[in-house]
């Protein structure tokens, strides 16, 4: 099939509004690359976490959102333990990862039975999952779950605060290897870890794993033709994506200092997939350089508006839905695009 | 009898569950009239909303996801309706009147956009929905009302999140003509009007453009073989879903009193589809019969969880229940009804 492939319009789109943003909300070039390189640590794995199963044929993966969930019962069993410093990071982080392979697992299963229907799913399972993960700690915590710290427990006795404080795992590691320029903060071990997550998912496309992955999304049936376990290959893939993306909301809340125990994780998902498709990428095709660049793109746009709303139409909550608007505008206008152009 | 159940594992699992709920408000001392009045009217305020997603249903456009569109227009309608000064019942009639244009023109829109990912409807309904809600923020907060009941009451800028329609026509249709027998409230006028939407469709999907659009559903080719513009035939359907769905809002919207703005139609599909779900709704072969036991059924759990939830001391339990069921149902109905079978292997 002979194709003249046309040019993705949304970067440019964010190119041309960032621009303009920034030169209405007159704010300093340095202080935006600042908050861009804050936002690029704290999302920046979890949108990479979106790629794997973009590239396997299955859509914006909404389900990122129970990756987030596991990160946050993560943490909350760290502080029911109280485990401190880096150890208690690494708990959290390693008990998120396995409630979020059994999770993905779940999920990789219930989305081979309703394939073509993948991203609506993952949608509903986010909300399923948020709904479960509050029953638990608002309900069970206390009662069925052992309290062993009181100060995030409520004071009727069943369930966690709203705001749990994560303060003994503040400023551990970011603000490991910090560089100041300028104004600007550089935490260089933050950007070698996102760096390290962005090597991993390219390193993992390029093994055979990565290759039967990419067949799977290219053409199911042809994969299932050559012997691929399309099924099993989906599971994986989901695995891989919720993992990630559990490692990425440690990181974040890690990064922010206080969880929001029951909301921390909404829109993570819509947030993340808008992000990706600001730098470029489609619901058929994502690259390491869409999330990077998009997460540029994207929260500039996200940093300058409210501002810029201010300054021109002395509103600034105009800001504050333009940019939700683009938030949920970009994903729309993804979805018609590409479901436009493969028709 | 055995077989029925097996292919209605959800509903008969929620006829239980609204059971056990049932019975244990009654050992907890509850005044089953208050329960019964409360679900009469709940029942009539969210009907047509329910309602609404039947036209789409039936020409195979899926569940109505973009729902929040069609309520957008129904708000427009009352904020209008407010904004020339009407009152009471007058104002409700005014603001559906005003409304009827609005929902045919983004539903009109949203039909084309619909047919271009035909196939893949529910997700690209979701985010349109979404990200026209999110859209009209903009317009509720810049739009040149001056009613100064609406609007912010420091700096007058933009409209409330939230309207009281106490001095407009807050309950002017769930007052209307209600009498009490035996204790039992009953709102004539609410149960008219959603009786007069119901005849209106019956009558519609026995009229030539309904069986065109109940064909298009069942089969796109064979009703494009034999001469009919599915395309045209689809858009009338969410032209159809989307002015029930801006009466829907209305409706609520005064039997609830307030009008409520900005994201708060953001969610309103989903309870919407789980309710005609939970009824038994299936594709195209959904008739107004699972709209009826759907609705009553999503009703009595919700009012009956709310006592026992604060029985048992924790009362959010009784939303995110409600979530669990509403998203399950949904899931349920996604994972059922998909076509192509497990097992490539």
């Amino acid at each position: 099939m002979e194709q003249i492939k046309k040019v993705n319009p949304v970067p440019f789109f964010f190119i041309i509004l960032s621009i303009a943003g920034w030169y209405f909300s007159k704010m300093s070039i340095y202080f935006i690359a600042g908050e861009v390189i804050t936002r690029l640590i704290r999302d920046g794995v979890l949108v990479l976490a979106l790629i794997i199963p973009i590239a396997a044929g299955m859509g914006l993966n909404f389900a990122i959102v129970i990756g987030a969930i596991a990160a946050q019962t993560g943490w909350l069993i760290v502080l029911n333990y109280r485990i401190p410093g880096y150890g208690g990071i690494l708990a959290a982080a390693g008990a998120g990862a396995v409630i979020s392979i059994a999770a993905g697992w779940l999920i990789g299963k219930f989305l081979n039975r309703v394939r073509g229907k993948e991203m609506i799913s993952t949608m509903l399972i986010g909300f399923l999952g948020t709904s479960i993960y509050q029953l638990v700690f608002l309900a069970l915590y206390g009662t069925i779950i052992k309290c062993r710290n009181p100060e995030i427990l409520l004071s009727r006795g069943i369930g966690v605060r709203n705001m749990v404080d994560l303060e003994p795992y503040r400023n551990t590691i970011d603000t490991l290897w910090n560089i100041n320029t300028r104004g600007i903060n550089i935490p260089v071990f933050m950007i070698l870890i996102v760096s390290l997550f962005a090597a991993a998912i390219k390193y993992i496309m390029r093994t055979r794993l990565g290759k039967k992955i990419q067949a799977t999304g290219n053409s199911p049936e042809s994969a299932s033709r050559i012997g691929l376990r399309t099924d099993r290959i989906r599971i994986t893939a989901i695995i891989i994506s919720t993992v990630i993306a559990c490692f990425g909301q440690i990181i974040f809340l890690q990064n922010i200092g206080m969880m929001n125990v029951y909301t921390a994780h909404m829109n993570t998902d819509i947030f993340s997939c808008a992000a990706l498709l600001a730098g470029g990428a489609t619901i058929r095709e994502a690259k390491i350089r869409h999330a990077f660049a998009g997460i540029i793109l994207f929260h500039t746009l996200f940093i300058v508006s409210p501002q810029a709303g201010q300054n021109i139409f002395n509103n600034a909550a105009l800001g504050e839905y333009f940019r939700s608007f683009i938030a949920y505008g970009s994903i729309a206008f993804a979805l018609f695009f590409n479901m436009k152009r493969e028709k | 009898m055995i077989k029925t159940i097996k292919n209605n594992i959800p509903q008969f699992l929620i006829i239980i569950f609204a059971a056990v709920l049932f019975i244990t408000t009654l050992f907890l001392g509850m005044n089953t009239k208050d329960l019964v009045n409360d679900l009469v009217t709940r029942i009539f305020m969210n009907g047509l909303l329910a309602l609404s997603l039947l036209p789409m249903l039936r020409s195979g456009a899926g569940i109505n996801f973009g729902l929040p569109i069609g309520a957008v227009a129904g708000l427009i309608g009352m904020v209008i309706s407010i904004e020339l000064g009407f009152k009471n019942f007058s104002g409700f009639i005014a603001a559906i009147v005003i409304l009827i244009p609005f929902a045919y023109l983004f539903g009109y829109l949203y039909g084309k956009l619909l047919n271009i990912v035909r196939g893949n409807e529910e997700i690209a309904a979701t985010f349109a929905g979404f990200s026209f809600v999110s859209l009209m923020c903009l317009f509720w907060a810049a739009a040149p009302f001056s009613h100064p009941q609406m609007m912010w009451p420091i700096g007058g800028k933009g409209l409330r999140p939230v309207i009281g329609l106490k001095n407009f026509f807050g309950r002017s249709l769930t007052g209307l003509w209600n009498f009490s027998p035996w204790g039992i409230n009953i709102p004539l006028g609410l149960i008219l009007l959603f009786s007069f939407f119901v005849i209106i469709f019956i009558i519609y999907s026995h009229s030539r453009r309904g069986i065109a659009m109940h064909a298009a559903g069942k089969n796109e080719i064979f009703t494009t073989l034999s001469g009919i513009d599915v395309d045209k035939v689809k858009i009338e359907s969410v032209i159809y879903s989307t002015i029930l769905a801006a009466a829907g809002i209305c409706i609520y919207a005064q039997s609830y009193g307030f009008l409520e703005l900005y994201e708060a139609p953001l969610m309103m599909a989903f309870p919407a589809a789980s309710a005609i779900l939970i009824g038994g709704g299936n594709g195209t072969k959904t008739t107004i019969a699972h709209v009826f036991l759907g609705i009553l059924l999503y009703q009595s759990i919700y009012l009956l969880s709310t006592p026992v939830a604060n029985a048992i001391l924790i009362p959010e339990t009784t939303e995110i229940l409600r979530m669990i069921i509403s998203n399950g149902i949904i899931l349920y109905a996604l994972f059922s009804g998909s076509k192509v079978k497990y097992g490539t292997d």
